[in-house]
C-alpha cells in the first residue's frame, strides 16, 4: 500500500481539524515542521465533517479546509459530510 | 451557501453539476472545430466530456468568499512585516538570495501560468476542466502578484530584485525556467496540462514550496512564508486537476496511452532540471536549514511519487526511464549547481558565497556518499583562495544544453568526475545536451528545440550588448557590456556577498536596531 | 535582548521596481502598479507556438488595434487579484444573503405566477449567454496584449462565469432542477433565442482579441444589462417580483461598475490613432445590429406593447454612451 498525506498550516483553525483527522484515522501519523503539519497515512485518510463540528462547536463546511491546506496527495473524494483522499491500487 | 432548492436540499455534488454542467452547448451556427480549434491537433481522443470529475467543486460565490479571506490575511502579514522592518529578522542576509532567485526565476512564471491556463481554459470542449483551469488561471495571477507585492519590500532595500522581468527574458540562468513555461505553453493544450499540470503541480511543486517555505519559515522570512503557505493552499487544488485530467485522458481512449506516456518522460525530466536551481537554494542558500534536498527528493519525489506511479500503473503508464538516475544525481545536482554559480558569480544576479566549517559539516553528514569525497576540497580550496583575497570567478562563458539550458555541469551517472555531454545530429548541425534525459527530449522533437535562444550563443553572436555597443573599441570589455544590458548594477547585484552592500547594510541596520549609537 | 526593529529608521534604497521607476519615477508605487505593469514578457521568446507558428507566444499581431503603449489601456478600478477578489466577495455575501432570505421565508410563493414565468423564460436561458462571455474573456486573457488589459479580462471571465451561476440559482430557486433543462431546451431550439445563439456562436469564432472586446464586453453587455437588470428588473420590481429583483442585485451592481471598465479601454484605444477610432466604430456597428436583432423576441417576451420604446430608449442611451467615447455610432 502506498502512502497518501495531507500538510496544514499551523495555526488556530487547523488544531481542531488535526485533532480530529487523528482520531478518525488511528493508522495516520503527524509530522510536524515549522509553521507545517503533515499527516501520513498508509493507503487512505478520511477527514469528517461531524467530528470537527463537534470539536469546534459550530458547523463546519469541508470547503472550509481549502483555507490552510498546504498540499495533498492521493485521489480526493469530497462530499458534503468527507473529504476522502486515497491510493486505487 | 445553503442550498434550500423548492423541492430538496441539493447535495455539494448535485448543486455542483447544475451550476456547471449543462453551461455549453453543441454549436450549430458555427462547427464545434471551429470554436474549439486546438481540440484535436494534439492526437488525444476525447468521446466524453461529461465523464471528466471534479474533485473540488468550487463555485464562484465560494471561491470569491475563501480567497478574499485569504488574501485578507496575506496582506495583513505582509503590511506588519514592511511596517515593523521584518526583514531585520531575518537570520542571516545571505538568505535574502534564495529569494532574489525566486522572484526572478519564479514569480513571473506564475504570470505566464495564469495564461497558459486560460488558454487551456478556453481550448478544451469540455465544462469541467474548462472552469477548474480557469480558476487555476486566475490563481496563478495571484501567486505571481502576491509574490511580487511580499518582495516588493526586500527590494526597497536590498539589491538584486530591481528589473526581474527585464532578466527573466536575458540573464543566462534564467533561461532555464523561461525555456520550460515557455515549451509548455507553446504546446498544445493536453501536453500543456501534463506539463504544467501533472509534471510541474502534481510531481514538482511539493520540493519546491514545502520545504522551502519550511525553511523561509526557519529563517525568519514571514513574508515568505505566508505567500508560499497561502500559495500552496490553492496548489492543492491545481495537483488534483492535473492528477485528474491525465486520470481523464487515460480513460478515454486507449490510443492517448502512448502520448501521455511520451509526455510524461518529457516533462518529469524537464521539471527535474528545473529544480536544479531549488536543490541549490536548499543546501547552500539557506543560511538555516529544515532538510537536504537529498531528503526533500527521498519525501517529495521517491515516496510521492512512486506512489502515483504505483497507482498509474492500472493505466498502463510506466515510471520515466529518466527518473531512475535521479536517485543518483540527488547527492550531487545541489553541490554541482552551486559550485557553477560560484564560479560564475560575476555574471549573476545574487551573490554567492563558500560554506562555513559549520555548512560544511552538515553537508557531509547529509551527502555521506558524495560531499566529502568529491565537493569539499575544491571548496575549502576556494574558501582560503577567497580569505587571500583571490577570489576565484571564472571569466569564460559554459556551454549551455539545447534542451534544459543549464551549463554543463552533470556528471555520468557511472562517474561523477566526467561531465556528460551528449551530442545529436539534426539538419547538418550538431547539438549539444546535458544528459540521456535531455537528447531523448532534443530527438523527438528537434524542430522546436533548434529554436532555443540560448544566452551564451546570443552572446558570442553579440546579441547582448546594449544598442550602439562598438564591440571594436580599444579595451571592450564585453562581460561589463553583457551585464549593462541584463540591467544588472555591476559591483551591486553580483559578486560574493563578502564585501557586498547587502551584507554591510543590514549588518549596519541590525546594529541600529541593537545598540544605542 | 529584545530587539525592536520598527524603532530603527532606514533610508531605503530604492521606492519600486526598476520597471515602475521608468514609467512613474523612483517613488512608491500601489500594488496595483507593481503587480501590473510589465509583467508580461515582451522581448524574447523560446519557441514559437505550434498553434500558431507564425507568431510569438505573446505577440501584438492578434489585433489589428495598436497602441504605443498597452498600459495605457489601465483599470480604473486598480483591481490586482486581491483587491479583486476582495470587491467580489463582499458582493457575493450581499447576493447570498438576498437569496437565503428568499429561501428561508418562502417568498418565491409570493411572485404572482406570470413574473416567474416571465423570469424563468428570459432570464435562465441567459445563463448560456453568460457562458460566451466567458469563453471571450478568457480568450482575451490568454491572447490579449499587456497584462493592462488582459488582467481584468480574466477577473471579467470568472465575473459572467458567477453570473451564469447566480441565474442558474435563480432557476433552481424559482423552478427546481427542471428550469435549467427547459432554459437550455429554449437556448438550443424556441424561436425566440435562435438570433442570440446565432450571435453568441458567431463571436465566439471572431480571431481578433480586441474585437471580441467591442463585440462581447461593449455591445452585448451594453445593451443586454441595461434592458434586462435596469428595465425589466424595474417591471419585476413595480409588479411584485421583489424577490426576482434581489436576486439579481449582484448583476446590477456589476454592470455599473465593470461598465467603467470597458469604457476607459475603448476611449483610450479609439482616441491613440483615427485608425483604431475607425476600426472601433465599424466593429461597434457591424456587431450592434445583430445585437439589436436578437434582442427584438426577448424585450417582445419582456415587455410585450412596449417593446419597441424600451429597446429604443436602451439603443438611445447606448449610443449616446458609444459617442461619449468617442466611436462614431
Amino acid at each position: 500500500m502506498s502512502k497518501v498525506f495531507i500538510a496544514f498550516q499551523r495555526n488556530e483553525d487547523t488544531r481542531p481539524i488535526i485533532e480530529a483527522v487523528l482520531a478518525d484515522n488511528p493508522h495516520a501519523e503527524a509530522i510536524e515542521s515549522p509553521a507545517m503539519v503533515k499527516i501520513d497515512a498508509e493507503g487512505s485518510l478520511v477527514i469528517k465533517r461531524e467530528s470537527i463540528e463537534e470539536l469546534i462547536g459550530r458547523s463546519f463546511d469541508l470547503q472550509e479546509l481549502q483555507m490552510s491546506l498546504i498540499t495533498i496527495s492521493g485521489h480526493l473524494d469530497e462530499d458534503d459530510d468527507q473529504f476522502k483522499l486515497s491510493w486505487l491500487n | 451557501m445553503d442550498m434550500h432548492a423548492t423541492k430538496k436540499k441539493l447535495g455539494i455534488k448535485e448543486k455542483y453539476a447544475h451550476m456547471t454542467r449543462g453551461l455549453d452547448w453543441e454549436t450549430s451556427y458555427q462547427p464545434m472545430d471551429k470554436v474549439f480549434p486546438q481540440a484535436t491537433f494534439e492526437g488525444i481522443k476525447i468521446h466524453d466530456w461529461d465523464k471528466w470529475e471534479d474533485p473540488f467543486r468550487l463555485t464562484m460565490d465560494s471561491y470569491w468568499k475563501y480567497q478574499a479571506e485569504k488574501e485578507r490575511k496575506l496582506y495583513a502579514v505582509l503590511d506588519a512585516f514592511a511596517q515593523n522592518n521584518g526583514h531585520l529578522g531575518l537570520t542571516d542576509a545571505r538568505y535574502l538570495n534564495a529569494i532574489k532567485l525566486f522572484l526572478t526565476g519564479i514569480s513571473p512564471l506564475e504570470y505566464v501560468a495564469h495564461r497558459g491556463f486560460a488558454a487551456a481554459g478556453r481550448n478544451f470542449p469540455g465544462v469541467g476542466p474548462r472552469v477548474a483551469c480557469l480558476m487555476q488561471s486566475v490563481d496563478e495571477m495571484r501567486h505571481a502578484q502576491t509574490q511580487i507585492h511580499a518582495l516588493s519590500n526586500y527590494n526597497k532595500h536590498y539589491d538584486g530584485f530591481h528589473d526581474f522581468k527585464h532578466m527573466l527574458e536575458r540573464v543566462w540562468y534564467l533561461s532555464v525556467p523561461k525555456s520550460f513555461f515557455d515549451d509548455a505553453f507553446s504546446a498544445g493544450p493536453f501536453e500543456y496540462m501534463i506539463a504544467i499540470g501533472f509534471s510541474f503541480e502534481y510531481v514538482l511543486t511539493n520540493l519546491l514550496f514545502v520545504p522551502f517555505m519550511s525553511g523561509a519559515a526557519y529563517n525568519g522570512d514571514m513574508a515568505t512564508v505566508t505567500f508560499g503557505f497561502s500559495a500552496q493552499s490553492d496548489e492543492a487544488r491545481h495537483m488534483t486537476l492535473g492528477l485528474e485530467c491525465i486520470k481523464f485522458m487515460l480513460e478515454q481512449d486507449p490510443d492517448n496511452l502512448p502520448i501521455v506516456q511520451k509526455w510524461i518522460d518529457k516533462w518529469a525530466w524537464r521539471g527535474v532540471r528545473v529544480l536544479t536551481l531549488v536543490a541549490m537554494m536548499m543546501d547552500y542558500m539557506l543560511p538555516k536549514r529544515v532538510m537536504s534536498w537529498k531528503e526533500a527528493w527521498e519525501i517529495y519525489f521517491e515516496q510521492n511519487g512512486g506512489a502515483l506511479f504505483a497507482d498509474l500503473a492500472r493505466y498502463g503508464i510506466t515510471m520515466p526511464e529518466c527518473l531512475k538516475q535521479c536517485s543518483i544525481d540527488k547527492e550531487h545536482i545541489g553541490h554541482q549547481a552551486w559550485a557553477t554559480f560560484y564560479q560564475y558569480g560575476g555574471a549573476a544576479a545574487f551573490h554567492t558565497w563558500m560554506p562555513s566549517d559549520d555548512e560544511m559539516d552538515w553537508l557531509s553528514a547529509k551527502y555521506p556518499n558524495t560531499f566529502d569525497k568529491y565537493y569539499r576540497a575544491r571548496f575549502t580550496h576556494w574558501r582560503d583562495e577567497a580569505e587571500k583575497g583571490n577570489r576565484f570567478y571564472s571569466n569564460t562563458l559554459p556551454m549551455l544544453c539545447q534542451v534544459c539550458q543549464i551549463p554543463m555541469l552533470f556528471t555520468e551517472p557511472d562517474d561523477p568526475t566526467t561531465i556528460c555531454y551528449r551530442e545529436s545530429d539534426y539538419d547538418g548541425e550538431k547539438y549539444h545536451t546535458c544528459s540521456d534525459g535531455c537528447k531523448h527530449i532534443f530527438d523527438n522533437e528537434p524542430q522546436k528545440y533548434i529554436q532555443a535562444w540560448l544566452p551564451v550563443h546570443q552572446i558570442y553572436q553579440g546579441n547582448c550588448f546594449p544598442e550602439g555597443t562598438d564591440p571594436t573599441v580599444e579595451g571592450f570589455d564585453p562581460l561589463a557590456k553583457v551585464l549593462e544590458w541584463y540591467h544588472f548594477d555591476n559591483g551591486h547585484d553580483n559578486l560574493d556577498f563578502e564585501g557586498s552592500r547587502d551584507q554591510a547594510n543590514f549588518a549596519a541596520w541590525r546594529g541600529m536596531a541593537t545598540k544605542n549609537t | 535582548m529584545e530587539i525592536d526593529l520598527r524603532t530603527v529608521a532606514i533610508k531605503p534604497l530604492r521606492h519600486t521596481f526598476d520597471n515602475i521607476a521608468r514609467r512613474f519615477g523612483d517613488k512608491p508605487a500601489s500594488r496595483y502598479q507593481e503587480g501590473t505593469y510589465d509583467i508580461q514578457q515582451t522581448d524574447i521568446f523560446h519557441y514559437r507556438p505550434m498553434w500558431e507558428p507564425e507568431l510569438q507566444l505573446f505577440d501584438k499581431r492578434r489585433t489589428k488595434v495598436e497602441m504605443k503603449d498597452w498600459y495605457a489601456l489601465k483599470d480604473p478600478r486598480q483591481f490586482y487579484y486581491g483587491a479583486w477578489t476582495i470587491a467580489r466577495s463582499r458582493q457575493q455575501e450581499a447576493a447570498d444573503s438576498c437569496f437565503e432570505m428568499i429561501e428561508d421565508r418562502g417568498l418565491v410563493a409570493m411572485i404572482p405566477a406570470e413574473l416567474k414565468q416571465l423570469a424563468l423564460d428570459v432570464l435562465v436561458p441567459m445563463r448560456h449567454v453568460e457562458w460566451g462571455a466567458n469563453m471571450g474573456n478568457s480568450y482575451m486573457a490568454a491572447y490579449g496584449y499587456g497584462t493592462a488589459i488582459t488582467q481584468p479580462c480574466i477577473y471579467h471571465a470568472m465575473d459572467h462565469l458567477a453570473v451564469a451561476q447566480y441565474l442558474t440559482r435563480i432557476g433552481l430557486v424559482l423552478d427546481g432542477p427542471e428550469a435549467l433543462d427547459a432554459a437550455k431546451d429554449a437556448w438550443m431550439t424556441a424561436a425566440l433565442w435562435q438570433p442570440m445563439r446565432r450571435h453568441v456562436e458567431n463571436v465566439l469564432v471572431v480571431q481578433d482579441w480586441f474585437e471580441i472586446f467591442v463585440a462581447q464586453n461593449l455591445v452585448l453587455e451594453g445593451l443586454t444589462y441595461p434592458l434586462l437588470y435596469d428595465y425589466l428588473d424595474s417591471e419585476f420590481s413595480a409588479k411584485g417580483g421583489t424577490a426576482i429583483s434581489m436576486m439579481t442585485r449582484f448583476m446590477t451592481e456589476w454592470a455599473t461598475e465593470t461598465g467603467k471598465w470597458v469604457d476607459a479601454q475603448i476611449k483610450v484605444a479609439a482616441a491613440e490613432s483615427p485608425e483604431n477610432m475607425v476600426l472601433i466604430s465599424d466593429w461597434l456597428k457591424q456587431y450592434r445590429a445583430p445585437v439589436l436583432e436578437a434582442l427584438i423576441p426577448i424585450s417582445q417576451r419582456a415587455f410585450g406593447d412596449h417593446a419597441e420604446s424600451v429597446l429604443a430608449e436602451v439603443t438611445a442611451q447606448f449610443d449616446a454612451r458609444c459617442a461619449k467615447l468617442g466611436l462614431s455610432v
